[in-house]
């Protein structure tokens, strides 16, 4: 489990989050959703510790990552997996080294066996016998699911996603919302997931946080986000007709 | 931020830059690939320029001097020392801080704009160190031997440059060339010194721009510019530093 506590964090004179506390359950998709600059990559950046929170704490599993000295840290983060927006591959590297490169820096495994947990993890993703494809070579879905296999090499406790839909086509985002919920059950991960997209929400949410102008405004999970209303999440989530139409469904059923 | 700010910054950067690595292995994988990346993939375009940089400065230094009281072998010599003393060492440093420092701010610019720096941090890699360390020891370890090489071409053209134009025969441009060895030798070593300082602020500058970028393409684009300008400066800076300290 990951406890968020109290966390404020400023960049120059704005303040960006206020006093956030927020807990992510091990075992559970956790999803952070809320409208587009409000603080949700801050959020998850603080957690991660890309960004340094000015107060609060953050804990992973009873350990106070904030307190701890860079080189605790590492010793963390080599249980963080992170897929990024942008799926941040290395992009010098093959798709194989890409997957392989977290092994061949914190493990003691061989070639053949490192070779064996990347393929290992590409074909969890679905990739096949794309080894020395070079990243810009792959699909944006492709490298979506590159990533998770880099994201999932370490076996790791954490894992945390931002955004891992956005620009993709309808069945491909369903795809990777299926895979990432599917590795979390089967792995017991912590998973946190930042997304815009309603159809995840449903999908997907075992709990959900909603970060509205830096502070955190609402939680609940997939099925009493149907019924709140709160106005705020309620602005957000039906914005558009269909949602909304859904939703009356929802309510009278 | 200021020039200050700057170098308080770039000083922090190198602190990283010489932390242990994270795993030696990975260290001397990626210390072989960027030689071959910075270091020999620059040799032919330096060699090129050194060949028709020597023919100019011989020719030129013959059509100045036309005066009978100077023997003919001062041609060879003045060209040799004005190779080693400064063609060489400085000007082949800032064709290399265009080449290899837009190359450099770039790609650490694109990893960082692309998240894949913070990739190496969640992962627990120390960023700085993985992608500079290998680059900065490279440079500054290898640039004299490809001074060294410059040199040597910068020479053999200055002498195909003279004899193809009937200027001097080649006994006297090598009497010049030799004339007054032991004296000058130390220059040498002046020369190459000079060069690991050169290729020690090309990279780290390169490195550091490149690492400092916020934005997009285009800022990646003026962080490449910017390397190389400040790079240069810096060069020459030192350059004149390290002649007054050392040559006077
Ligand atoms: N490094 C930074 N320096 C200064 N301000 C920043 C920085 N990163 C983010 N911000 C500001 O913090 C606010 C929240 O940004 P954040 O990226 O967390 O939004 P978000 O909720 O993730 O939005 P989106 O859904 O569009 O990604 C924005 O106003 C942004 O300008
Ligand atoms: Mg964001």
């Amino acid at each position: 489990m990951i406890e968020v506590k109290n966390i404020n964090k400023s960049f120059g004179d704005t303040q960006i989050l206020f006093d956030v506390s927020a807990k992510f359950e091990t075992g559970k998709v956790n999803l952070i959703i809320g409208g587009s600059g409000q603080g949700k990559s801050v959020l998850t950046k603080c957690i991660v510790g890309l960004h340094e929170v000015d107060t609060g704490h953050v804990v992973y599993d009873d350990r106070d990552f904030s307190e701890m000295e860079r080189k605790d840290r590492k010793l963390i983060r080599q249980e963080i997996g992170m897929l990024f927006q942008g799926s941040a591959l290395f992009d010098s590297l093959t798709v194989l080294e890409n997957v392989m490169f977290p092994l061949k820096m914190f493990t003691k495994m061989s070639r053949e066996e490192r070779e064996e947990r990347a393929h290992f993890c590409l074909n969890r993703v679905d990739i096949i016998n794309k080894d020395n494809l070079l990243p810009a070579e792959a699909s944006g879905g492709m490298q979506k699911r590159i990533a998770i296999a880099r994201a999932i090499a370490m076996n790791p406790k954490y894992l945390f996603c931002d955004e891992p839909n956005s620009g993709l086509d309808p069945k491909t985002s369903i795809m990777i919302d299926n895979l990432i919920q599917e590795i979390t059950y089967e792995y017991n991960m912590t998973t946190v997931v930042i997304t815009h997209d309603m159809n995840s929400v449903l999908e997907i949410g075992d709990h959900i946080i909603f970060i509205n102008k830096g502070r955190n405004w609402w939680q609940g999970n997939k099925e009493s986000i149907m019924k709140t209303d709160n106005k705020e999440v309620v602005d957000f989530v039906y914005a558009s007709k269909f949602m909304r139409n859904l939703r009356e469904k929802f309510v009278n059923s | 931020m200021n020039l200050f700010e700057h170098i308080g910054r770039y000083i922090l950067m190198l602190k990283s830059v010489f932390a242990r690595p994270d795993k030696g292995r990975v260290f001397w994988e990626r210390f072989f690939n960027e030689t071959v990346e910075i270091v020999i993939n620059s040799i032919p375009l330096i060699a090129f320029l050194s060949f028709f940089m020597g023919g100019v400065i011989t020719i030129q230094t013959a059509s100045n001097m036309s005066s009978p009281l100077l023997p003919d072998y001062t041609i060879g010599y003045i060209t040799r020392q004005s190779t080693i003393l400064e063609f060489s060492p400085t000007i082949i440093s800032l064709i290399i801080a265009g080449k290899v420092g837009s190359n450099i701010a770039s790609e650490i610019g694109t990893m960082k704009v692309t998240e894949q720096i913070d990739a190496l941090e969640i992962m627990g890699v120390n960023s700085i160190g993985y992608l500079m360390l290998p680059k900065i020891l490279s440079t500054t370890l290898f640039f004299p031997f490809v001074i060294i090489i410059s040199i040597v071409l910068s020479l053999i053209g200055g002498w195909f440059a003279g004899v193809t134009s009937g200027l001097y025969s080649t006994e006297i441009y090598l009497l010049g060339i030799r004339a007054f060895w032991e004296e000058d030798q130390n220059d040498l070593y002046y020369a190459l010194g000079k060069t690991m300082v050169f290729g020690f602020l090309i990279t780290s500058i390169a490195s550091y721009y490149g690492y400092y970028t916020k934005g997009g393409a285009l800022e990646v684009g003026r962080a490449s510019t910017k390397a190389v300008v400040a790079s240069s400066v810096a060069i020459l800076l030192a350059n004149y530093i390290l002649t007054q300290l050392i040559l006077i």
